[in-house]
């Protein structure tokens, strides 16, 4: 048996992320249960969560618009029990999907929950590509991503 | 602008590497690369180095502690960092380099040490913390979505599919064993990989690569360093390019790839490529998940869209098929991922050289692929005789 030894070390660092208003404006709308997106004024395409500017025109947005809080799942995965990693939000198993909102033109990122995750080929089935979801919001509600609390699948 | 060709190629035996610190992993293989050129670290004019986010190894700037070990004393160097595709960036860094006609010998060097921190916590931490960070489960969370989309899109036969996807995995498996660098070195069967457990579905254990420590070091030099120094030995740079998407996950199609069609049309376009299936005869892909290896196939134009799996099933992909895909084993079973791109390039230079662990009989043609950041980056190089 080999001798292998290791420097044990920690590394923590607080952060500060300056909102701009743009994010601001965004986060504020989600106390108030609206998601909302920008329009570019060339491509035409609302860009949700909502943007300063068109990645692609490379133009500011000029519009605010907003989305509905309902969708259909762009693509999903269950995350299973063994993908457990430093910083997790919750535990595994759970939904994620990218979720094309009615009235958006570009998918938003979110868990899908209110359904058993226990088999994954079933929990699959119910959050699979194509399914219509709609946004279930936390009661309290503090100006963040996580005000919704996931997309459940509706029918 | 200049003809570039690489001399020389170095690798770290890759895997659980605590026997040497950081510094000493880049050190095996930049010495092994200066060894293969048959050149001194005194015939190198400039450096390019990366690796993947800098918590992977606790120390930022990396490229500060590893100066030393890449022969780095009083001269040009430059740490490149595009995720994933920090390898392929690396040659493509030392190729402009060269080209430009201001350095003759430039050296590319990737590293990695994943065992070192928890990966999939440090990848994590590579999309924005606003709105997409939480939805991001590590790489198969993201790469999982990407499948998930692909089958979606073209209604594939999912059994199909899973039987391909675990084709792919027993081949690059098989094909690692003759690699003597290589990190995972078993042989698996295609139950193995159905029966393994879904990390994120529908990816399993077994359709996923391991983290690795492991080091790799490509020599570029121009045409005339080349005939002065009389090497014989040189794989020619005959095409390149990259092309990146935008941040935000949902933003892009994951299926037909805009970043991976432009960059690969782009390539074949100054490598003289029309017909890639038949004109290339090993390609070395990114393919740290089965499934991101079919897809890619389409991207790559090697066959029609939704037509991957076939490729495999047919037996198309192997070494004695129409064109040999990852015969080093592929990221799929060696991935320090910091230098995972610049060990595609390698290989496939070898392959040209002749010198391959897994060689594909009169080899003229190769492509090299890496790939990076949530769903992203993708770049491609041609190698050739």
């Amino acid at each position: 048996m080999k001798d292998v030894r290791v420097l044990m070390g920690h590394i923590s660092l607080a952060y500060q992320w300056a909102l701009s208003p743009t994010d601001a404006r965004f986060f504020d709308e989600l106390r108030n249960k609206r998601i909302m997106g920008t329009k570019c004024p060339k491509c035409g395409r609302v860009l949700v969560p909502a943007r300063k500017f068109c990645p692609r025109c490379f133009v500011d947005t000029t519009e605010w618009v907003e989305v509905s809080d309902e969708g259909v799942i762009v693509t999903s995965t269950l995350v299973g029990e063994k993908l457990r990693f430093e910083g997790q939000p919750i535990e595994p198993p759970y939904g994620l999907a990218v979720i094309k909102l009615d009235g958006a033109d570009v998918g938003f990122s979110h868990f899908i929950g209110g359904i058993d995750f226990s088999d994954p080929e079933k929990s699959m089935e119910k959050m699979k590509p194509g399914t219509r979801v709609k946004a279930v919001w936390n009661e309290k509600r503090e100006g963040k991503i996580t005000d919704i609390k996931y997309f459940k699948p509706l029918g | 602008m200049r003809r570039v060709a690489v001399i020389g190629i170095g690798q770290t035996k890759h895997g659980k590497r605590n026997d040497v610190n950081y510094p000493e992993l880049v050190y095996e293989a930049v010495k092994r690369a200066l060894e293969h050129a048959d050149i001194t670290i005194g015939d190198v004019d400039a450096i390019v180095t990366g690796s993947m986010p800098a918590p992977m190894e606790g120390t930022n700037d990396p490229q500060l502690w590893l100066t030393d070990a890449l022969g780095g004393y009083l001269k040009p160097l430059m740490r490149i960092a595009t995720c994933g595709s920090t390898g392929i960036s690396l040659a493509h860094s030392a190729y402009y380099h060269v080209a430009s006609g201001l350095f003759d010998v430039v050296m590319a060097a990737g590293m990695e040490k994943m065992y070192e921190n928890d990966p999939q916590g440090t990848m994590t931490t590579v999309a924005e913390p606003f709105y997409q960070r939480i939805f991001t489960a590590g790489a198969p969370g993201i790469f999982a979505q990407q499948c998930n989309a692909y089958i979606h899109r073209y209604d594939i036969p999912k059994e199909k599919l899973r039987e391909a996807a675990a084709e792919v995995s027993v081949r690059n498996h098989l094909d690692a064993l003759e690699n003597p660098y290589a990190h995972i070195r078993v042989k698996i069967t295609v139950e193995d990989v159905l029966s393994s457990p879904v990390i994120s579905y529908p990816v399993r254990f077994l359709d996923l690569c391991p983290i690795s420590d492991g080091s790799c070091a490509v020599i570029f030099a121009s045409e005339d360093f080349v005939r002065k120094a009389k090497i014989d030995r040189v794989a020619w740079v005959r095409g390149l390019s990259y092309a990146g998407d935008e941040h935000n996950f949902g933003d892009k199609d994951l299926v037909n790839w805009e970043s991976a069609i432009k960059a690969a049309r782009e390539t074949y376009r100054m490598a003289g490529i029309e017909n890639p299936i038949k004109e290339i005869d090993v390609a070395e892909i990114y393919n740290p998940f089965t499934y991101q290896e079919i897809l890619y196939y389409e991207l790559f134009g090697f066959c029609k869209p939704g037509e991957g799996y076939k490729l495999v099933l047919e037996g198309a992909v192997t070494k004695d098929g129409e064109i040999a895909c990852d015969p080093s084993g592929g990221v799929l079973c060696t991935n320090p991922i910091g230098a995972s791109g610049l060990i595609r390039v390698a290989e496939a230079a070898l392959q040209i050289m002749g010198e391959a662990s897994n060689q594909v009989d009169s080899c003229e043609t190769a492509l090299a692929h890496a790939m990076g950041g949530v769903n992203q980056f993708n770049g491609l190089m041609i190698l050739g005789r």
